[in-house]
């Protein structure tokens, strides 16, 4: 429903506003409210369609459907409060900056974000906001920095974090006593820090990285060939004494090759295989085939992990506009990272803002393609805290300090 | 055995009989398992619609109405035979309901539709739709009949509606995820359970106000675990019993002091919850152990563990 032209200048559409108000004529609004009118917008770069034969091809629109329909759940509660909620979809074509395309939205008074963007990218918008008093959601970009050494106040992640990625999988590798790894990062930056997170989940839950062979083979898992043949592919974990290969593969160039074309036979985790998500087709517990239906309903296409994540973050927005009745930046922001700020994300245990990072306390699924397999935390797994924060980053070994700008 | 109950049935009229029927919904199995409470057996498993989750019987015990979720109906069975005698116009994806005191009214929340639809179900017709929030779930009459209240899940509030003109007068903020609410005999407070929010709302029904959250520091169990859903009260009003969830307990609660007295052990995912008229059993559906537990009220404790059919969700007793 994006559909996009890349290249094109015309690609930032401003023009699209989902105005939810016409709900609120239908419910009669409780009378002792001023009227409030939140106007959140949702930046992400547009995609290129992929060719039809692409399997599970990142759909156009992917995030912004999420926003979409969270908008729509914010407007059917608003409606009871006067409150109306209406969505920005921003597009940005190749060349186009989100701090330039976020410029507009700040003149006229828009002060809550949503964005699907690279970490870099996230973080120059994020800057650029805080010099409005605007709060930046971020939906796409799991990079760890972002949360740490790099982290910012008005910066708060609906995404989880690599590091909670690599630790719902160690815990479940402990679990099983699977703890002899293969380590197999891909080429890309991304591989890289997806890698390195694993190397800490696997010393925190006592998982043993035998060995590490970095790939370098290309992308085998999209080569079209009935026949593709790689004499050094088929070998190069041969002779490794492992349990399993955990790949780092985000850009899917090679992790499904490797499953079933091993020389002994080995099971493939990580960025493919059994993979740790923040949603999942498969997951229908905790009444979340409600919101499966709900999306499917409205976009004709399954719920991609982004998508979910933007519907965390405009639904946060949402509940605190509620429960504040207000739509001031500063104190969304600040009740949200209080203790008694919490959402239902249909995974069972309530989600929240970790105060030392923003980063949201959430259940991670563990899947392969059609089956779900474990949620994590797994109940082997305590916290003093909250059990949520055995995943990620914790308190004491944050590299965000109070009073980061 | 079919015999000996057709001649119970038939002899409820002359003199109150001690065993009362329980009702079970499978969610996932789509039966019905039907329990004796004096033998506290398992007498009956009955083919249902697709996804059953709410049940009721009806005032006169003749009739058990069933919501069949993925089936957008209400399906009604006569209790005598638990032959199914038709579906009724409930609206999508009926989760659960109320009954009005004369049987003849349905309040039934649409989960997938954000309505509430009132249904004559002697006509089976649609008296009116109300508007509520995403994902409306638990539905609670007043004792005087005056005043519907419906639980949305997703928004957060318990809508408070006038029983006659379908006009909602409030919509009070409770916490997380509220699944189930029950007024007090008296119809002075409403109690309302949040799942994700883990706590059970006290609202007083004069001026919508909370009166108190009751939270659940149950030894042992993290604060996550602890996901309040289904409800029953004594008929003096003095406690209330409290499914936990995944916590696989009941915890039992002074309705007047709101002290926790006591939680009880019972099977997994404990979702909800019926006491036989005579308040001597407590039933509980637990859907991922797949049995029910028997509760010995007086004595507060779990006596027995009966299997039932995949994912027990609902459960109802028969009033007679």
């Amino acid at each position: 429903m994006t559909q996009a032209t890349p290249g094109s200048l015309a690609l930032r559409r401003f023009s699209r506003a989902f105005s939810l108000a016409g709900l609120a004529l239908v419910l009669a609004a409780a009378a002792w409210a001023d009227p409030l009118k939140i106007e959140i917008a949702f930046i992400a770069r547009a995609r290129a369609p992929s060719p039809p034969y692409v399997i599970d091809a990142p759909p156009p629109g992917e995030g912004f459907d999420g926003a979409k329909l969270a908008v729509q759940d914010n407007a059917t509660t608003g409606a009871f409060l006067d409150q109306s909620f209406e969505l920005r979809d921003v597009e940005l074509g190749e060349d186009e900056s989100p701090v330039e395309a976020a410029k507009p939205l700040l003149a006229r008074g828009v002060k809550m974000f949503v964005s699907a963007l690279p970490a870099d990218e996230t973080l120059a918008l994020a800057d650029a906001l805080k010099t409005q008093g605007a709060l930046l959601f971020n939906a796409g970009a799991t990079d760890d920095f972002l949360r740490g050494s790099a982290c910012r106040s008005n910066l708060f992640h609906t995404a989880p974090s690599r590091a909670m990625l690599t630790d719902a999988l160690a815990q479940y590798l402990a679990v099983r006593r699977w703890s002899k790894v293969l380590l197999v990062p891909g080429p890309n930056a991304g591989d890289a820090a997806y890698a390195s997170a694993f190397r800490a989940s696997a010393k925190k839950f006592g998982v043993k990285i035998v060995a590490e062979k970095p790939w370098a083979f290309g992308p085998l898992a999209r080569a079209r060939s009935d026949a593709v043949t790689e004499a050094e592919a088929l070998t190069f974990a041969r002779n490794v004494e492992a349990d399993l290969i955990v790949v780092a593969d985000e850009a899917d160039d090679f992790g499904d090759y490797i499953l079933y074309r091993t020389a002994e036979p080995r099971l493939v985790a990580g960025t493919q295989g059994l993979t740790p998500v923040s949603w999942h087709p498969t997951h229908t517990a905790y009444g979340s085939e409600q919101l499966q239906n709900r999306f499917i309903r409205m976009t004709k296409r399954r719920m991609r992990p982004i998508d979910y994540q933007a519907w965390i973050a405009v639904r946060a927005i949402g509940e605190a506009v509620t429960e504040l009745r207000s739509a001031d930046p500063a104190k969304i922001g600040s009740d949200m990272q209080g203790p008694g700020f919490n959402l239902a994300i249909f995974k069972g245990a309530a989600a929240s803002f970790r105060p030392w990072d923003r980063q949201l306390r959430q259940a991670i699924l563990l899947a392969q393609p059609k089956s779900l397999i474990g949620l994590a935390p797994l109940p082997e797994f305590l916290h003093q805290r909250n059990t949520l924060d055995s995943l990620g980053v914790d308190a004491s070994e944050s590299a965000c300090k109070p009073g980061t700008p | 055995m079919k015999a000996f109950r057709l001649a119970l049935v038939a002899c409820v009229v002359a003199s109150p009989a001690s065993a009362y029927r329980i009702y079970v919904t499978n969610e996932k199995a789509n039966t019905i398992t039907v329990i004796d409470s004096d033998t506290l057996t398992v007498t009956q498993t009955v083919k249902a619609g697709r996804r059953p989750r709410g049940v009721r019987v009806s005032p006169d015990g003749k009739l058990l109405y069933v919501c069949a979720s993925d089936e957008d109906g209400i399906q009604v069975f006569d209790t005598a035979t638990m032959k199914l005698l038709r579906t009724l116009e409930s609206g999508p994806d009926p989760e659960q309901f109320a009954m009005n005191a004369a049987g003849d009214l349905l309040y039934i929340a649409n989960e997938d539709n954000a309505q509430v639809t009132v249904l004559d179900v002697v006509k089976n017709q649609v008296v009116a739709n109300v508007p509520v929030g995403v994902e409306p779930e638990g539905m609670a009459l007043s004792p005087d009949g005056s005043v519907l209240v419906n639980t949305s899940e997703t928004t957060n509030m318990a809508h408070f509606i006038d029983a006659k003109t379908f006009r909602r007068i409030d919509n009070v903020l409770v916490d997380k995820r509220p699944r189930y609410a029950v007024f007090t005999p008296d119809g002075s407070r409403l109690w309302v359970s949040s799942e994700v929010g883990g706590t059970v709302s006290v609202i007083s029904a004069k001026n919508r106000e909370i009166v108190k959250k009751i939270r659940f520091d149950a030894p042992g169990l993290t604060p996550e675990e602890v996901q309040p859903v289904g409800m029953r009260m004594t008929r003096d009003g003095k406690t209330v019993f409290v499914a936990l969830g995944p916590a696989n307990r009941v915890a039992v609660v002074d309705a007047e002091t709101f002290e926790i007295r006591k939680y009880i052990l019972v099977g997994q995912r404990v979702w909800h919850l019926a006491l036989t008229p005579d308040e001597r059993y407590l039933f509980t559906a637990n859907g991922n152990s797949n049995d029910v537990t028997v509760i010995d009220v007086a004595a507060l404790k779990a006596i027995k563990s009966i299997p039932a059919g995949a994912a027990p969700l609902g459960v109802a007793s028969s009033p007679n």
